[in-house]
């Protein structure tokens, strides 16, 4: 997902010379092209969290679309007050570019993990959040964020995700995507669960289970009517993601659902509300917090 | 300077302090002291520095002033009308409810707010945002922060101050009030900040240091040309003006009730 977005970005920048990008001292193998290619629109600001949020606000108010690329830790919660205050309550063009969702940074501990930055940057006014979870959704949320006029986060994997959609799909921002057609069971995605989810929903139909896939790329704006239109299939609803079960996908899906006024089964599957201090991969982590493999759903046949 | 000019600035000066006086009073607000301490940097900047129109407040090759320590709001709001950027009589409506300015910075409240402030440690950060865009479009405007000196106990202060010598930031100036008192005692008994101007000095700045209540002393310090980024060290006397209120941490938070109003405005009246 960062190969799309900085190739998506560059792109950008060859077409609008606004467009500006900091780094908070990362980007190894990422973001040389781009420094390169446009020496006077990369500044890397140093390890100092907090100033590139506020130099960042300082550019766009003059006039810069400006991206800021870390790691979703350290462009998020370690200059959280500057995002609130910088970005937010000045409504300033910036959009922060967060690596490692949830727990792609495995091995390397907690610090660098990411379980609550979906409930703290949906808590902002002005602040939009993008969740993409394949390269597609990727490449054209980035373009979209491009064309809002005031704060964005968007969240992304590592890389190597496959392509979930099809290279025609159109992702539209503040929408969900529907992934594929099902009658027995609804799961909603976000962010890098999508491919997880996908994977459940091929091996449900081995099952002889049909599952409607919705993945759940913008958390906000979030799409209420999408969520209202699903409850009334009236068939089990299920949210998946790598993030908090507190304050997440499963969370906004849960405001919809009681303000519908209808009753329908529903789970959220996330981090229970724990930090990581198993030593492993990726996917090792996924196992430890029971996000790994698909529940173990009795269906009425 | 010409006598004359010293005397107008001095009378809008006093001027400054009124309207501060009559705002805080109203409101039942405070932070006074802290207006106070900066109302003659404010009109030297206002009066003879920054290149700005009130009548075309977005001017994109504007000066721009960033109040990092907002909560000296009502002598930025004072200076902001007396120069033509919104009509005097906002003034009156200050803090209260259904009013226009907020006790802290809101960039949409009146024109002439360059960004929304009130937590400390912010607005080095923002100047240096614009400071670089500014070099990088060749615009010629230039960036004046403000900052307090209990300002500089936050760490993303000096990260802005590494970042602004680090790319030679040429036009930006930083005016820090240095009078000494912040919010529960003492600066340099909370945290030491002396040297300070070695310290600024070690970080690769410009340095000036003057009497932040004297106009020429600002007003060379300020047209004084660099190469780098330039801090101004002005020493300045917290409550400045109102015998009582002069050098007290009270006067952080006091507002005035109607006696203590009253002999304000004697004396400032007296200065006239």
């Amino acid at each position: 997902m960062r190969t799309t977005f900085i190739n998506t970005l560059r792109d950008l920048a060859r077409k609008d010379e606004r467009v500006f990008l900091i780094t908070i001292d990362m980007g190894y193998s990422v973001l040389e092209q781009f420094r390169e290619e446009f020496p006077d629109r990369f500044l890397n600001t140093g390890i100092a969290e907090q100033n590139a949020i506020g130099v960042a606000a300082g550019l766009a108010l003059s006039g810069k679309i400006v991206y800021v690329y870390s790691i979703i830790p350290f462009v998020t919660m370690r200059c959280f007050e500057q995002v609130r205050l910088d970005l937010a309550y000045n409504n300033a063009n910036v959009k922060l570019v967060g690596i490692g969702a949830g727990m792609t940074y495995g091995p390397f501990g907690a610090s660098h993990h990411s379980i609550e930055d979906i409930a703290i940057m949906r808590s902002i006014p002005n602040m939009t959040v993008l969740c993409p979870g394949d390269p597609i959704e990727t490449e054209q949320l980035t373009r979209q964020s491009y064309e809002i006029k005031s704060p964005v986060y968007i969240r992304l994997g590592k890389n190597g995700e496959p392509k979930i959609h099809s290279e025609e799909t159109k992702i539209k921002l503040g929408y969900a995507t529907q992934v594929t057609e099902g009658n027995d069971l609804i799961l909603i995605t976000t962010s890098n669960m999508l491919e997880k989810g996908k994977k459940w929903v091929d091996e449900w139909k081995e099952e002889g289970i049909s599952v409607r896939l919705i993945s759940m790329h913008t958390i906000k704006p979030f799409d209420v009517q999408a969520v209202k239109e699903l409850i009334d299939h009236n068939i089990p609803i299920i949210t998946l993601e790598e993030h908090n079960i507190i304050g997440g996908l499963g969370s906004a899906v849960a405001e919809v659902i009681a303000e519908s006024g209808k009753a329908v089964s529903f789970k959220r599957i996330g981090v229970p509300d724990k930090y990581s201090h198993y030593v492993g991969s990726h996917e090792f982590q996924r196992e430890k917090f029971g996000i790994a493999k698909k529940p173990d759903i009795k269906f009425r046949k | 300077m010409q006598t004359d000019e010293n005397e107008k600035l001095k009378a809008l000066a006093n001027t400054i302090r009124k309207h501060v006086l009559n705002m805080v009073m109203h409101a039942q607000s405070s932070h006074i002291g802290a207006s106070y301490s900066i109302v003659e940097i404010l009109v030297t900047l206002y009066t003879n520095i920054l290149k700005i129109d009130p009548k075309n407040p977005t001017d994109p090759y504007r000066d721009k002033f960033l109040l990092s320590k907002a909560h000296g709001s009502t002598a930025l709001y004072a200076i902001l009308a007396e120069v033509g950027f919104f009509p005097l009589e906002y003034l009156n409506r200050y803090y209260v409810d259904d009013s226009i300015l907020p006790g802290h910075l809101d960039r949409e409240s009146v024109p002439g707010i360059e960004f929304s402030m009130g937590s400390l440690g912010h607005g080095l950060s923002v100047g240096v945002g614009m400071a670089i865009a500014n070099r990088q479009t060749k615009n010629p405007g230039r960036i004046f922060v403000l900052l307090s000196d209990g300002e500089c106990n936050e760490g993303s202060v000096w990260e802005a101050i590494m970042l602004a010598s680090h790319l030679k930031l040429a036009n930006l100036t930083v005016i820090v009030d240095y009078n000494k008192i912040q919010s529960f005692g003492r600066t340099n008994e909370v945290i030491n900040q002396e040297p300070v101007l070695d310290r600024w000095r070690a970080f690769g700045w410009d340095v000036w240091e003057v009497d932040g209540h004297n106009f020429d002393g600002l007003l060379d310090a300020l047209r004084a040309p660099h190469t780098g980024p330039k801090v101004i060290i002005a020493h300045t006397v917290k409550g400045k003006g109102v015998s009582f209120m002069e050098d007290t941490l009270d006067w952080h938070y006091k507002s005035p009730n109607k006696e203590q109003y009253e002999q304000a405005m004697h004396e400032l009246e007296n200065l006239d």
